[in-house]
């Protein structure tokens, strides 16, 4: 009889406790994580966890599969060439908001075209944690950081509206709130064909939290959960009152083939000429 | 035997070698690499993938490599220069892989069709941190086949990046090649851990200073890392674990330094004059050393196929009775020149022909050098 271990068993034994401050929702987004894995019985062996630099990029050292910690930004280009020369692999890569759409931004929407079959699991905690809790591209217009003590000048980017126009397959949104919610997100984008994207927005009360005097992890974590609503809601707003929301939920669900399915064609093709 | 250019032969060498993966960035003078192998990886089952920069392009390679490809990308200066960070964690997570790297005038776009021999010190100092690394040189359309198949070789064996560092000369030149039947040159692959899974250390090397490597995918689950790390592969800190591990990585070039460093001598042995040349000056610098010998100067030419390791004895014992040392090369600095005086001792005739405008340079112009 198979016991479900809530994930447990893809836990690497003596790392606990993590290096994540408390109040931060890595925790609980690896938990939602390695139950997906569970639930969709990955093997060790099969599975690479590829992450980058940053507090999020922390989570392989945590994770009993193949591990791959890379360069700030590059998780995704490394992600590309594993799967791309292995297509049974399961490939999951975790980012924050650095790694995927600031210093990393052209190869998340270069995957995102290319359609490759990985899962990107990004932690969007509007600030460069790891560093000291300096601006990121997500960090919304007006808010403070370490580096942008006068307030941001600069616009936010969309993580989600960027991987949907660039051809993700699978998108959605979901916050450590919603725990549940968003282990079903994430199950489905391992699930699903083609490049797939699960933005977690989610709580820095370190950083971010203090210099925007979000108050304690708790209050912090509730301020999230009030910026977001499920897509079937936010759908039925006016645009003006969209302005002050983000919709959470599956946004996007194509079934575009994906990259290793049209390179086999092109080696058809090849092969006959 | 037919002609071909340079960049068909890397191509060509390559897959003789055995690569089945190439990411890259087109940029002259390399592009035909890229072109020759977006024809032919496809009809062998392997794969050819354009990325979307040449960052991308080595971290796809290094990707690949890890789930048991031979992968290599071909690239040219600025394209190189974007490689420099994830060639570094090549180096860190012992990735074997090729970058070719056709030299061409710089500094920045700078004469982009040009060829220009300047980037040697780049490939050996180009990332940051303690490193070291393997680069070989061609200069002939012969030698980048043989030399790629051979670039393989040593990255597959010490688990190492390696660089071709070919110039837009002998890249874009045509010259009859007739490539080796199968079996005829040796093919290595990489070390395979034959230790249950359960006891498998990514890191923990053999006493040829080398770690076997197993794939992504294989029964051996493993972890690599850009951190400084133990021989799990996971994050390690302590300053005798980090210092044990930058001493290997150097060390498991350095005991092999004799099977690495390769030359070739064109009558160095009694050269009152020695010539050290690599790459497409290597041609004019044999026709200048016959040239000098018809008019009775003994010269003689030492050519560097391996430029790194640098061919430290190799030098020293063929200069050991040249009375002056001429290094011929296509940069301002004479980055070649140095690492030979470095060798031989500042009390030494050194001298530099160099040209830096993008034009190669001509017998004459090493003749003139010899002579005087």
């Amino acid at each position: 009889m198979t016991v479900f271990t809530q994930g447990l068993r893809y836990l690497k034994e003596g790392v606990t406790p993590h290096m994540w401050c408390p109040g931060c929702g890595n925790g609980i987004v690896l938990s939602a994580l390695l139950r997906a894995f569970e639930e969709l019985a990955y093997s060790n062996e099969e599975t690479v966890v590829v992450t980058g630099i940053g507090c999020w990029g922390k989570a392989d050292d945590y994770v009993v599969t193949n591990g791959f910690h890379g360069t700030h930004g590059r998780a995704l280009a490394f992600a590309t060439g594993m799967k791309a020369f292995n297509p049974r692999l399961n490939v999951v890569v975790l980012m924050g908001d650095g790694d995927a759409v600031t210093i990393g931004g052209n190869h998340f929407i270069h995957a995102a075209r290319r359609n490759i079959d990985v899962t990107a699991i990004v932690v969007n905690n509007f600030n460069f944690g790891m560093t000291g809790g300096q601006v990121s591209a997500t960090t919304p217009l007006g808010m403070a950081t370490s580096t942008t003590p006068y307030t941001n000048p600069e616009r936010d980017f969309d993580i989600c509206a960027l991987a949907d126009v660039a051809g993700a397959n699978y998108v959605a949104r979901a916050t450590p709130w919603h725990g549940f919610e968003l282990e079903a997100n994430i199950r489905e984008a391992l699930r699903k064909k083609g490049f797939s994207v699960v933005e977690v927005m989610s709580p820095c009360p370190t950083h971010y939290g203090k210099y925007n005097r979000m108050g304690t992890p708790v209050e912090m974590l509730r301020k999230i959960r009030e910026m977001v609503l499920p897509h079937e809601e936010y759908a039925r707003l006016g645009p003006a009152q969209k302005k002050s929301y983000f919709p959470t939920g599956k946004l996007v669900d194509r079934d575009e083939p994906d990259f290793n399915t049209r390179y086999d064609e092109v080696r058809s093709r090849a092969m006959k000429d | 035997m037919r002609l071909v250019q340079g960049n068909e032969a890397i191509a060509r060498g390559a897959l003789y070698a055995g690569a089945r993966f190439y990411a890259g960035y087109p940029i002259t003078p390399s592009s035909e690499v890229a072109e020759e192998c977006s024809v032919v990886l496809p009809r062998m089952g392997g794969m050819y993938i354009q990325m979307e920069d040449e960052i991308a392009s080595i971290a796809a390679v290094v990707g690949a490599s890890l789930a048991g490809a031979k992968a290599f990308t071909a690239t040219s200066g600025p394209g190189f220069s974007l490689m420099q960070e994830n060639l570094g964690f090549a180096v860190m997570a012992e990735v074997p892989c090729v970058v070719v790297d056709v030299q061409r005038s710089g500094p920045s776009t700078g004469l982009a069709t040009k060829p220009s021999q300047a980037d040697v010190m780049q490939v050996r100092w180009g990332r940051h941190g303690d490193q070291a690394i393997i680069a070989l040189c061609p200069a002939s359309v012969r030698e980048c086949f043989e030399l790629t198949v051979q670039a393989f070789n040593f990255s597959e064996t010490y688990r190492t990046p390696v660089v071709l560092v070919a110039d837009e000369v002998v890249a874009h030149m045509r010259e009859s090649l007739r490539v080796p039947e199968e079996g005829e040159l040796a093919i290595i692959d990489r070390k395979k851990p034959s230790v249950p899974p359960s006891e498998y250390k990514p890191f923990e090397a053999d006493e040829d200073g080398v770690a076997p490597l197993a794939a992504y995918g294989s029964p051996r689950v493993f972890h690599v890392s850009s951190s400084m790390h133990g021989p799990e592969g996971f994050s390690n800190n302590d300053p005798a674990n980090a210092a044990r591990k930058i001493d290997r990585i150097h060390r498991k070039l350095d005991m092999h330094r004799d099977e690495i460093v390769m030359t070739r001598s064109f009558d160095a042995d009694d050269a009152d004059v020695l010539v050290v040349a690599y790459g497409i000056t290597v041609r004019a610098s044999r026709a200048a050393a016959r040239e000098a010998r018809s008019k009775g100067v003994n010269a003689g030419v030492l050519q560097l196929q391996t430029l790194w390791p640098f061919a430290d004895n190799e030098i020293r014992r063929a200069a050991a009775g040249a009375r002056r040392v001429i290094v011929p090369e296509m940069n301002y600095a004479g980055q070649v020149a140095g690492e030979v005086q470095r060798v031989l001792g500042p009390e030494r005739d050194i001298r530099g022909v160099n040209s830096y405008n993008g034009q190669i340079l001509w017998p004459r112009d090493i003749l003139e050098t010899i002579m005087a």
